[in-house]
């Protein structure tokens, strides 16, 4: 009986080998796709409790864990919730996170790979490890200002050192606090989950980065500069008929203002908003110079911010009638917050674009310096010149035209403002996208819901005065 | 294996060394493990050695020395490793089962629990050892140990015993205790097969016809085995207990083949198997949901939660494992009993579930060992038998939790929570114990002659 005796050992020595390389199998290809499901309570709840880095603005933490005890030793806390949300983000156990927690969660988590070896000492002598912490650009005053001066309303704030391309402030409205999504009673982030959720004013989303909307009449902006780049200057003059008929259709483009005549130059057009003149414009420049001119804003193409953000679009392959109303941010086309505030930082800064930006460095819990965010130039979407007579221009319109809101006693500035027109049934945008020379700042205001009459001074009117108490806040 | 050669009076004699000495170091040895486990949860949790370590080192290094003692005394000739790689496995799972206790508040005291059953265990070890003295005397009533094994397993059919428990129905309560019988059935069943078919095993060999290059037996002889199958199907279908019936029927299938040498038997049985595997895939609910949860038990968190959160385990655990105490066993549902290993990989690493494994294969090397060694067929039948039901529970358990087959109801011997198994296991060893003895015990020294290898040696030339 011994031949089937060592053959049936055999078979089971074979049986215990099948164990041994299936578990091989789960160690070396199972094991990364099984940590990174989502539903694995156990890397959630490990990483739910780490002691994570704090979110600083100068030496003030707007984002924090602080130790709780029990199966989650540590718990996220935002001292200022409702003013610095928009840029935080929220971190929760069930719905992730968003924000700067969600871009810079392997930092302060601590595990990113420029963290491996402080990670190894921790390990070795035993101490538990810590997040490194993210020191923003942000600007407290600017951010709360604005927080304040869009109140109620939905809209979006971006405010950026043009020089420098740092985020001084970066908010959407309404905020919520994030506090509510970090809590380790589960039942009571759901619920505050569906409600944030089910709310109709869309707390959650971030208006000033992760959104694009029609730019209206800061668009105009782009088609001056792509005007002054083919060679007209502030004077050149346009045709600014009352109305414009659409080539290849049977409807027309009409004015809300005054343009001050039929035929007005270049300044008088953006300083009125003159829409039949841009129109015109755009069918004399043509739709390839206009979306060389936008991509060098940065529209199509990949946000460089160091926040999640949307990709501005300009589009492509447009017919007559639908480049001139593009010319006046009308049509398909559509931008963030943010990439309306780096058209005037562009041509507030001489032309240079700087990489926008909201951490300047991260640094680990011994104050090491893992990463730092230099200022850089990004491109150069216009000349020095053009980029000047622009300035001008934008001064002239705050001084003498649509941008008289935005005026600030003894402080030059320049801005454009911008109506956008979406559906019938929908109440337009108000936009208002301006600089001022001291302090170096280029700021977006941007209101959704701008509940009064159809007419380009709306942007004037709403957004205007949240643009002139963010600046005021900075000086 | 260090064997001398003497001359003896008729013939060479092979005499082993006792090698008791060995034993009891290997024993105290493979002991420390589970309770430097015990000792290491406890200090993981709550930074403080436990307030009962001598009573606990007295108690549990005490079993250790009284088993040696018992083997020592009766089975001085008995294999020397068997022991010891027991008292491993059932330290490791009784310390994980503490682990386990520690998690919901209050603690539970499961482990208490499992250390009396461990106790009482090595009780019955050491009634097997003192009363059996030799296996042989198992031989005598093949078909009333048949009859009673077969009723243990169907006996939670019964309406008002049964309990049904996580789908299955394979437990019976009685006077306040539930039990599950195929545990001891297990015993008397390997028992039985051995007898019977070491008494029968030439007519099985021999008789019968070939078709299609296959020698099938006469029907009479295919009788008891039709009924081992149709006891399987019924426990499959039933009782919803995939793991008792592939437990059974595999058990049944090596004993046969090993006592005919005909691989006809094992082709056959597989054909069988297969085709009641199939059946049962078709007519019940349990097995596609098991195939299912294997397959891809993705597709379902909920219905496949025990099965996902098992894989999670091991993930978490990495190849070393999160260490005692420090891992999140508690979210896998059952991980005291049937999922036990999933702790195992979880706290210790996918190479400590590697080493268990390996300390599974080595006890099951050595009853094989025992089984080649032994000079009489039933005792070598049985050795066989009872080693195959290890490595057989042992391979569909762990490879259930690790997914490399469906998730089927068996526990992992000696580690699962649950007194049934822990004492009938404990027997199984008393048992292979004394074949081991026997095995190795010189020749020259035992009175009775060794009749029965002569007749193997016989049997193996007229076969051919």
């Amino acid at each position: 009986m011994n031949g089937p005796i060592r053959k049936v050992t055999v078979f089971v020595s074979l049986l215990m080998a099948a164990l041994l390389l299936n578990l091989t199998w789960i160690a070396v290809v199972r094991a990364d796709s099984l940590n990174e499901d989502t539903s694995n309570r156990r890397v959630r709840d490990a990483e739910f409790s780490r002691n994570r880095g704090a979110i600083l603005v100068g030496n003030q933490p707007i984002a924090q864990s602080v130790p709780r005890g029990g199966r989650f030793p540590y718990i996220r806390s935002y001292p200022q919730p409702e003013i610095w949300s928009s840029v935080t983000g929220w971190y929760s156990y069930d719905y992730a996170r968003s924000g700067l927690e969600h871009t810079y969660n392997q930092e302060l988590a601590g595990t990113s790979s420029g963290q491996s070896v402080g990670r190894a000492v921790d390990l070795l002598t035993g101490r538990r490890s810590r997040g490194a912490n993210i020191s923003t650009t942000l600007n407290p005053a600017a951010q709360a200002a604005a927080v304040r001066a869009l109140g109620d309303q939905r809209g979006a704030v971006v405010a950026m050192n043009y020089e420098t391309g740092e985020i001084l402030a970066l908010v959407s409205t309404p905020t919520y606090d994030p506090n509510r999504l970090a809590t380790v009673d589960l039942t009571a982030e759901r619920e505050a989950w569906v409600e944030l959720l089910d709310r109709p004013d869309e707390p959650l989303k971030n208006r000033a980065v992760r959104e694009i909307y029609p730019p209206g009449s800061t668009f105009k902006l782009v088609t001056a500069a792509a005007a002054l780049e083919d060679g007209m200057v502030p004077s050149t003059e346009v045709d600014s008929p009352d109305s414009l008929p659409l080539p290849n259709s049977n409807r027309s483009m009409g004015n809300s203002t005054n343009c001050g005549g039929t035929r007005v130059s270049l300044e008088q057009a953006l300083k009125t908003s003159c829409n039949t003149a841009f129109g015109n414009l755009g069918l004399q420049l043509g739709a390839d110079k206009l979306l060389e001119q936008a991509e060098k804003f940065g529209f199509n193409q990949e946000p460089t911010i160091d926040m999640t953000a949307a990709e501005s679009v300009f589009p492509t392959e447009l017919d007559e009638a639908q480049t001139a109303l593009t010319a006046i941010g009308q049509f398909d086309v559509a931008a963030s917050p943010l990439q309306i505030v780096q058209v005037a930082a562009a041509i507030a800064n001489d032309g240079v674009l700087m990489r926008p930006h909201v951490v300047s460095s991260v640094t680990n819990s011994d104050l090491t310096v893992l990463s730092s965010n230099p200022s850089e130039r990004l491109s150069a979407p216009l000349s020095p010149s053009s980029a000047e007579h622009l300035q001008q221009m934008m001064i002239a319109t705050v001084e003498d035209g649509t941008g008289r809101p935005a005026q600030i006693d003894g402080a030059v500035v320049g801005g454009k403002t911008g109506t956008a027109q979406t559906a019938p049934d929908r109440p337009p945008y108000a936009w208002f996208v301006g600089f001022a020379e001291e302090p170096k700042v280029a700021v977006v205001a941007f209101v959704e819901d701008a509940d009064v009459e159809r007419n380009d001074i709306s942007g004037g009117r709403l957004a205007a005065p949240i643009f002139k108490a963010v600046v005021e806040a900075l000086r | 294996m260090s064997a001398a050669v003497q001359p003896a009076v008729s013939a060479e004699v092979i005499v082993f060394r006792q090698r008791r000495n060995v034993e009891l170091v290997l024993i105290a040895f493979a002991q420390l493990f589970g309770f430097v486990g015990w000792v290491l949860t406890h200090l993981n949790l709550y930074d403080v050695l436990p307030e009962n370590l001598t009573t606990v080192a007295a108690i549990w290094f005490g079993l250790g020395l009284a088993a040696h003692l018992v083997v020592r005394f009766r089975l001085p000739y008995a294999d020397p490793v068997i022991l010891p790689s027991v008292f491993l496995l059932n330290g490791l799972g009784l310390a994980m089962i503490y682990r386990i206790d520690q998690i919901p508040e209050p603690p539970r005291t499961d482990a208490s629990t499992q250390l009396l059953w461990t106790a009482l265990g090595l009780g019955l070890f050491s009634a097997v050892v003192i009363v059996l003295r030799d296996h042989r005397r198992l031989q005598r009533y093949p078909y009333l140990l048949f009859i009673g094994g077969l009723t243990l397993l169907l006996l939670p059919l019964i309406p008002g015993l049964g309990v049904t428990s996580g789908g299955a129905q394979i437990w019976i309560r009685l006077f306040g205790f539930s039990f599950q019988p195929a545990e001891v059935a297990k015993i008397l069943l390997a028992v039985a097969f051995a007898a019977y078919l070491y008494e029968h095993r030439e007519v099985l060999a021999l008789a019968g016809r070939r078709v299609l290059g296959i020698e099938l037996p006469r029907a009479r002889d295919l009788g008891p085995i039709l009924v081992m199958w149709l006891a399987s199907l019924a426990v499959m279908v039933f009782q919803n207990d995939l793991g008792t019936s592939l437990l059974f029927f595999g058990l049944f299938t090596v004993m046969i083949y090993i006592a005919t040498e005909r691989p006809a038997w094992p082709i056959l049985a597989s054909i069988l198997f297969v085709g009641a595997a199939l059946a049962a895939n078709a007519f019940t609910n349990h097995v596609p949901r098991r195939v299912n949860a294997w397959l891809d038990p993705f597709s379902n968190y909920d219905a496949n939660l025990q099965i996902i959160s098992a894989q999670f385990g091991y993930a978490w655990g990495g190849l070393f494992g999160r260490g005692w105490g420090l891992g999140r066993p508690g979210l896998t549902p059952l991980a005291k009993s049937d999922m036990i290993a999933a702790a195992v990989g979880e706290e210790l690493g996918i190479l400590g579930l590697m080493a268990v494994i390996l300390v599974y294969a080595l006890l099951v090397a050595r009853g094989f060992k025992t089984a080649l060694i032994s000079p009489d067929g039933f005792g070598k039948l049985l050795a066989a038998g009872l080693s195959f039901s290890f490595a057989l529970q042992v391979f569909s358990i762990i490879g259930g939790v690790t997914r490399l087959l469906p998730l089927t109801g068996l526990t992992t011997p000696f580690m699962s929570q649950g007194g049934s198994s822990l004492i009938a296991n404990w027997m199984i060893i008393g048992i292979l114990l004394v074949i081991s003895h026997r095995a190795r015990v010189p020749q020259a020294a035992t009175a009775a002659p060794q009749s029965p290898q002569q007749i193997d040696d016989l049997t193996v030339v007229i076969a051919r």
